[in-house]
């Protein structure tokens, strides 16, 4: 690697005041052509390119983004990383996905800050025992360290809980999955970023798709803001916007782009060490390494891309956050902000070809798409460089909205939609 | 936070109000004669329109009473309400 | 205290009221009227903090919200202690407390001071680029990062104070109650709109209200005092609703919103008693005035950080309002005229100043001129390359400037001071335009960013939009109001003002030094110790838009969310990637605009007002029998009722014996109740429900299972036909509001032809129910002369009868295979009822049982139960419930989708019974069903949706969706738990009275 990341060539270019760090990825103009094109310069897309360059030798390829990369929901959301899903498909995707993360800042060289500091998802009905049972043992059978803990097991887990059974939904248990936990969004894009250019990827920002050219079934390339781009494959990984781009291929996808919100607090010294999720009362909340709660707020009923949602989805979730936590009502909200998200019917993602050939869509992450991005970019790698879905993906395909195999992961997805 | 004009009750707060997504999707008349896609045609895909969209809202807090709204999803600027069974206006 | 530093000033501080208060230990005093900011300054403290990553000394920059250094925990209670307060933004009371944070042993020596020596070490992102070896080590390495950072502490006890929301309606909403804010209220009021106004500090007027400048006149009286009349004017003016220490917090679309007021953070804390701390105000205004005026820029050089370097501005206030100076030498750097301002107040106030650094080559402005003339040494085209102090100012080196500005030239010149106060111009406070949706435009004269275009019925007057001399914050905030308003003519059309004109200008982002550029520190963003160096190691590293170069470096993401730091990030930017600062954009803000407590936020939502308890009529006399509740949806339904030291396991299996054995009764008041009137509401029926309805009876019930339009089971329950045209629907608990919704959205959109009209009366019928072999005679000691023969009352039917005055509808229908009557009553005569039945059963010892009974009870029959034993992936097939399918009907709802490719094929999951070998064992809800265990990966089945020990069959019973499940009766599988494996067979799903024998008592 040209610009190997460590202690050593930090104390090196202190040497040097820091002047000979070279660019993390270069800032190209498109080509005429290129094997692949992926549209969508997120985590999920980047991660795609830098598989597809580095597992299936396609390095002829560009992503192209509309804005700046990881700036669409890889720079907004809660960044929870778990794969305790219920379905056996579910979980074969989201631990694919978490294996790689366990790695991932040394096979990248740059440190994403994945850390394992577990995921706790609360029970506040018997209703709610009963299905995060049910994860819990099917978790366990296929191989995923989730544990059920009783009330007083989630106290000692985490002491700040309001764990009094005189609450108005009382926690009633919970699970814990340890090798769960948070990284840092930033550094997943601009990693992949850097070790996909590495390798040839053309990283082109500010460049936005106007339409795409077919010929008959089969795509031809893209028409963007920097001219056309030739190429016989196209990759869709624009979340909120999918159907955007969708329609400009005639096709349309069983997608809804809502406002989904999330807000920091000032910084605090360390007060809790784990992520906590609630969807019953619908509060979840973990603390950034700067010390900031950082806290995730639920959707709105109606479709918009303004990124920006209703202030009452808020309200409710300090709510819910004030009742599991009454310690902290005085902590003052910093920041508050939005993201679009795609959501599928079934709360599952599509990773998928099409009925045009040459054109891929990876989009319906709906709530929970970034702790799946290293798993969705090699698998979709693997769908496009195969013209063919990997085994671990093949579930989701967009097909089983027609044949009603659907893929229902709604008590196990973060927030209800 | 929009306000919305329900057009039995006036202009309320969007909290009143809850949103049944696109319309003018009409529940097909003879869904057995229908073959799969055309059945997950109508009850999944949609357009998910980046623009002005015309959607199906319920004043669920009020009156209870199903409506459509003309509504840039770019920009959430209510451009029309208009009754259940009327046509989409021209915009 | 010390006497030179505090000056009278007897207009804004109270100086007959000493206030004592506490930092780091120590006790000091103050006056009411200061904040804490200025008493502390009044004590001769500047050195307040240390700063997030160098944790180099800070003092007080600033007088307001933009105070990047001077947070501090305020509080040392567990409950009431608050983090990360601004100094300059708390007022003095008496008894505060407050310590300095993220230092440690001291503000004074803190040992996380060594950063500041490993700062080369440090660059932005220097956490990407390394701790990733040995793998695995990261947490090792976070536990430490984390300690580090953060600021104060949260509290850890729960939080005893009162918040409180408050809606308001106005037609013009100002934010800000300066000048230009007044004037604005004035003309708007004057036009008979009602005007809200706000204001975040304590007294209306801003900054204009302690100015003492001789120059600038307003018809020709001081324009303080030109201030004063027009403030007693609106203060009593009727139109006008004022709101002091309320801050707007945020601006959402269509004129929505939010404001914080802070109620009693200014009290001694033994005068906040039982009083509401803050209260947030929704405020939805027809048009919205923004006159938030405008921040102060700091100037970039090296070492510009240190306590005792301030904004000019601030110094001023700090003179001119609290009666404080921030030091007894000072000098003024500047790149513009109004720290002129601050010069002349020095003088007035008799305070040493030392010199005026001026990056400019002259000004010729008469403010500049009439500080000429009083001696002051002002060292033009000069610029600070470096200052001295570790834990406060000392000395500052200034150089001549070159003729391009980017280097020094000349030698070095030395100057004494404690106190550097510094501007680099102003920006507007565009902050609440952007929230809004508001478009900027870069006005390259003043280097500011200004509104341009909105798609919301606002204005931006005043210096928050880009005006910042006098005469024309005044004319054009006249102007602009009236044309906002549409008002032809004002009180104030003939206004006359003076003052200075500034007519030199120059702007250098980032000052040279005589040292490179890597051997300083000239820092933006204080809190997070980001500096020019970083932003240009970030373009370097091709971070190129500017919201990259924001979060590689962590500009602008303090807890003043960059409102000091941004401009200069932009601009160093700009220069150095040669592009215009217009073209390059801002970066978001988000809101809040400042900080907003969560408490606030939720109001009074909180504890017992979290969210709605829904009690049936009969709450009162469950909890009297101390009865055990579950939560279903709102709910609080009796869940058992343990007597003496029951178990729930005892309570469940005696309650249960006894509904078997002789009569048990369930409170069944909280299921959906729906009553359907029309013509067409028999049609109605056969479109929502899977079976055929048209042949119902009058007086007869019928179970109904609905299902969504994909096919899978939603909800179900028993409809009775009370009248030709007229029927009750039971839903689901937990489902009621949603049938509702979605049966009133069929009505409206898809059928409105149906001549039907649905009515919830869940709240206004309680359900008595009635069950067990004496239900019979039970029912007849209440309805004496009710016909309970089965020809004349079946099982199925309904009848309507009279106790008394009380309309009693009953249905004989039974969820727990026993012989069972449902008594309805209007809700108000629930206990009535309740207890009637309890007294009449008492011979046969009628036992009131709550849900955990009733689900056993129908589980030994095989009763689903929707939610529980589905989960949105079951058909009506998949529940061994084809009989519920009419195959005449043309259409329901979901029907279609029953016969797509997946949904009619065999190997799906279907319910079925299962038995335990072990009679005892019973299996844990969710547990999942294998066939082996031991080959991986394993291959699940299916999954216990039901479980528990039936008394009756004395043994244990449960049900289960299973792969294939109809095809695998009398298998033999596995339940492994973790500790064990658990043996089983499949069996049918019904376990008791298989022949139904038990319905007829």
């Amino acid at each position: 690697m040209k610009n190997k990341y460590s202690i050593f060539s930090l104390i090196k270019n202190a040497f040097s005041n820091h002047e000979n760090w070279q660019r993390a990825w270069r800032d190209p103009e498109p080509k005429k052509e290129y094997d692949a094109v992926i549209v969508g310069g997120g985590g999920h897309g980047l991660a795609t390119a830098y598989y597809l360059a580095k597992k299936h030798n396609l390095t002829n390829i560009a992503v192209v983004e509309k804005g700046w990369i990881g700036g669409g929901n890889t720079g907004r959301n809660t960044t929870i990383i778990r794969s305790n899903y219920l379905w056996d498909a579910s979980a074969g995707l989201y631990d694919h996905a978490l294996k790689i993360w366990e790695g991932l800042s040394q096979e990248l060289n740059y440190n994403v800050m994945f850390s394992q500091r577990g995921v706790m998802n609360l029970a506040h009905n018997l209703q709610d025992v009963r299905d995060l049972k049910r994860r819990t043992h099917a978790n366990r059978l296929n191989g995923i360290d989730a544990v059920w803990l009783e009330t007083d097991e989630v106290k000692k887990f985490c002491p700040i809980i309001n764990t009094s059974q005189d609450i108005r939904y009382p926690v009633l248990g919970g699970t814990l999955q340890k090798r769960a936990g948070t990284a840092r969004h930033d550094a997943v894009a601009w990693g992949y970023a850097r070790g996909a250019d590495e390798m040839g990827v053309d990283i082109i920002q500010n460049c936005e798709v106007k339409g795409i050219k077919r010929n008959g079934d089969t795509v031809e390339g893209l028409e963007t803001s920097k001219g056309f781009i030739k190429t016989k494959k196209i990759g869709i990984v624009a979340a909120g916007h999918s159907s955007v781009i969708a329609n400009m291929a005639g096709l349309k996808l069983p997608l809804e782009s809502k406002p989904l919100q999330a807000l920091v607090s000032e910084p605090v010294k360390p007060i809790i060490d784990t992520v906590v999720m609630s969807n019953a009362v619908h509060a979840y909340v973990s603390q950034s390494d700067k010390g900031e709660l950082v806290i995730g707020a639920g959707t709105d009923s109606y479709i918009s891309y303004t990124q920006k949602g209703s202030f009452n989805i808020v309200e409710e979730t300090l709510k819910a956050i004030l009742e599991l936590y009454p310690i902290f009502s005085r902590m003052k909200m910093l920041r508050q902000w939005g993201g679009i998200v795609d959501i599928c019917p079934d709360a599952s993602p599509i990773i998928s070809k099409t009925s045009i050939k040459g054109l891929y869509f990876n989009c319906g992450w709906g709530t929970g798409g970034f702790k799946a991005t290293p798993g969705s970019g090699d698998l979709f790698a693997h769908t496009i460089a195969n013209d063919e879905p990997h085994k671990l993906n093949a579930a989701f395909n967009i097909n089983r909205f027609v044949s009603g195999d659907l893929v229902d992961e709604h008590g196990a997805a973060a927030v209800a939609h | 936070m929009f306000l919305i004009n329900c057009p039995y009750c006036g202009v309320r707060d969007q909290s009143e109000f809850v949103s049944g997504g696109e319309a003018h999707i009409a529940r097909p008349k003879q869904p057995t004669e229908l073959n799969d896609d055309q059945w997950a045609e109508y009850l999944f895909m949609r357009k998910n329109i980046k623009g002005i969209q015309f959607e199906r809202w319920n004043h669920v807090h009020g009156c209870r009473k199903w409506f459509n709204v003309a509504r840039d999803t770019s920009n959430d600027k209510i451009e029309k309400i208009y009754k259940m069974g009327e046509q989409p206006p021209k915009i | 205290m010390s006497k030179n530093l505090r000056i009278n000033n007897k207009q804004f501080v109270d100086e007959t009221r000493k206030l004592s208060f506490v930092f780091n230990g120590k006790k000091l005093h103050g006056y009411k009227g200061d904040t804490l900011a200025s008493a502390l300054l009044s004590n001769g403290i500047h050195l307040v903090g240390r700063s997030f990553k160098y944790h180099r000394p800070r003092g007080i920059m600033t007088s307001g919200s933009e105070e990047p250094n001077a947070i501090l925990q305020i509080g040392n209670d567990d409950a009431l202690t608050e983090p990360n307060v601004r100094a300059t933004e708390i007022e003095l009371y008496d008894g505060l407390v407050c310590n300095s944070q993220n230092c440690w042993p001291s503000v004074k020596f803190d040992i996380g001071g060594i950063n500041n020596f490993l700062s080369p070490l440090l660059p932005a992102g220097f956490y990407y680029k390394t701790f990733m070896w040995p793998a695995n080590f990261w947490e090792k390495y976070e536990y430490f990062i984390r300690k580090s950072a953060g600021l104060g502490k949260s509290p850890t006890k729960q939080d005893p104070d009162m918040y409180d929301h408050r809606y308001i309606h106005c037609d013009i909403l100002i934010v800000g109650g300066g000048v230009s804010g007044l004037i604005a209220a004035k003309i708007a009021s004057d036009d008979n709109k009602k005007v809200l106004l706000l204001e975040d500090k304590e007294l209306l007027g801003g900054s204009l209200i302690y100015d003492d400048s001789d120059i600038s006149k307003i018809d020709d009286q001081k324009s303080s005092e030109w201030l004063k009349k027009l403030i007693d004017n609106i203060k009593k003016d009727q139109n006008i609703t004022i709101k002091t220490r309320t801050s707007l917090a945020a601006y959402h679309n269509y004129n929505f919103l939010l404001a914080r007021q802070n109620l009693t953070d200014h009290l001694s804390v033994s005068d906040r008693n039982n009083k509401i701390r803050q209260r947030l105000y929704k405020i939805r205004a027809k048009k919205v005035i923004i006159s938030t005026g405008a921040i102060e820029r700091p100037q970039v050089f090296h070492n510009n950080d240190r306590p005792g370097i301030m904004l000019a501005s601030a110094v001023k206030k700090y003179i001119d309002y609290y009666g404080v100076r921030c030091g007894l030498e000072n000098v003024i750097f500047t790149n513009n005229d109004s720290a002129y301002e601050t010069a002349l107040s020095l003088y007035k106030s008799g305070t040493k100043l030392n010199a005026i650094v001026d990056i400019r080559d002259n000004s010729s402005s008469e403010i500049v001129n009439q500080v000429k003339s009083l001696g002051i040494q002002i060292y033009w085209n000069h610029t600070i390359v470096d200052t001295k102090g570790y834990k406060r100012i000392n000395k500052v080196t200034i150089m001549k400037l070159n003729d391009k500005g980017n280097d020094v030239i000349g030698k070095k010149i030395e100057l004494n001071c404690d106190c550097l106060a510094i501007s680099g111009g102003w920006t507007p406070m565009v902050h609440l335009f952007t929230q809004s949706g508001g478009k900027l435009r870069f006005d390259n004269k003043d280097n500011i960013f200004v509104p341009d275009k909105t798609n919301l019925d606002q204005l931006s007057i005043g210096s928050a939009k880009g005006d910042f001399e006098l005469d024309e914050v005044l004319k054009n905030s006249i102007k602009d109001t009236k044309k906002f308003l549409q008002i032809e003519n004002s009180n104030f059309d003939k206004i006359n003002v003076k003052c200075s004109k500034e007519k030199e200008k120059k702007n250098i982002w980032l000052l040279p030094s005589d040292k490179p550029l890597s051997n300083t520190k000239p820092f933006l963003d204080y809190q997070n110790d980001s500096t020019a160096k970083d932003i240009k190691l970030a373009l370097r590293e091709g971070f190129k838009s500017i919201e990259h170069v924001k979060r590689y470096t962590t500009t602008g993401m303090g807890t003043d969310q960059g409102k000091l730091a941004n401009m200069h990030a932009l601009g160093i930017v700009a220069d150095t990637t040669n592009t215009n600062m217009g073209d390059l954009g801002t970066t978001t803000f988000r809101p809040p605009y400042t900080p907003l407590t969560f408490g606030t936020i939720v109001g009074r939502n909180v504890g017992q007002f979290f969210d709605t308890f829904r009690k049936t009529p009969m709450h009162e006399w469950h909890v009297d029998k101390s009865a055990k509740f579950e939560n279903v949806g709102q709910w609080k339904r009796a869940w058992y009722y343990p007597k003496d030291t029951e178990t729930m396991h005892d309570a469940v299996q005696r309650e249960s014996k006894a509904a078997r054995e002789s009569s048990g009764i369930l409170d069944a008041s909280t299921l959906g109740k729906i009553d359907i009137q029309g013509t067409d509401a028999n049609e109605f029926l056969n479109r929502v429900y899977t079976n055929a309805w048209s042949k119902l009876q009058i007086g007869k019930c019928r179970y109904g299972l609905m299902l969504n339009e994909d096919g899978m089971v939603y909800d179900d329950g028993v409809t009775t036909k009370l009248g030709e045209n007229h029927y009750l629907m039971t839903t689901t608990t937990g489902g009621a509001a949603n049938v509702i919704s979605k049966l009133e959205d069929y009505l409206q959109t898809e059928w409105p032809e149906l001549d039907v009209f649905l009515t919830s009366v869940t709240d206004h019928y309680a359900t008595a129910c009635v069950c067990g072999p004496n239900a019979k005679k039970i029912i007849n000691k209440i309805f004496k002369d009710l016909n309970l023969s089965d020809e004349s009352f079946p099982h199925m039917s309904f009848k309507e009868v009279k106790l008394g005055n009380i309309n009693c509808r009953i249905m004989r229908i039974s969820f727990t295979g026993e012989l069972s009557y449902e008594i309805n009553v209007e809700a108000s005569y629930g206990k009535y009822i309740w207890e009637k039945c309890i007294e009449a059963g008492k011979e046969f010892n009628i036992t009131p049982y709550g849900t955990e009974t009733m689900h056993l009870l129908r589980a030994e029959k095989g009763f689903i139960i929707v939610g529980q034993d589905t989960d949105g992936t079951m058909t009506p097939v998949d529940l061994q419930m084809d009989w519920i399918i009419s195959k005449k009907k043309y259409d329901f709802i979901g029907k279609r989708s029953l016969y797509r490719s997946d949904t009619i094929r065999e190997d799906r999951k279907q319910l079925v019974g299962l038995l335990t070998d072990d009679p005892n064992e019973i299996l844990e809800e969710g547990a999942q069903i294998v066939k082996d265990e031991n080959k991986k990966p394993v291959n699940m089945l299916g999954h216990v949706t039901s479980s528990y020990f039936s008394p009756t069959l004395k043994k244990s019973i449960a049900l289960a969706v299973l792969k294939e499940g109809k095809q695998l009766k009398g298998q033999k599988l596995l339940v492994p738990m973790i500790n064990k494996t658990i043996k089983v067979t499949v069996s049918d799903t019904v376990f008791l009275d298989k022949e139904n024998e038990r319905i007829n008592g």
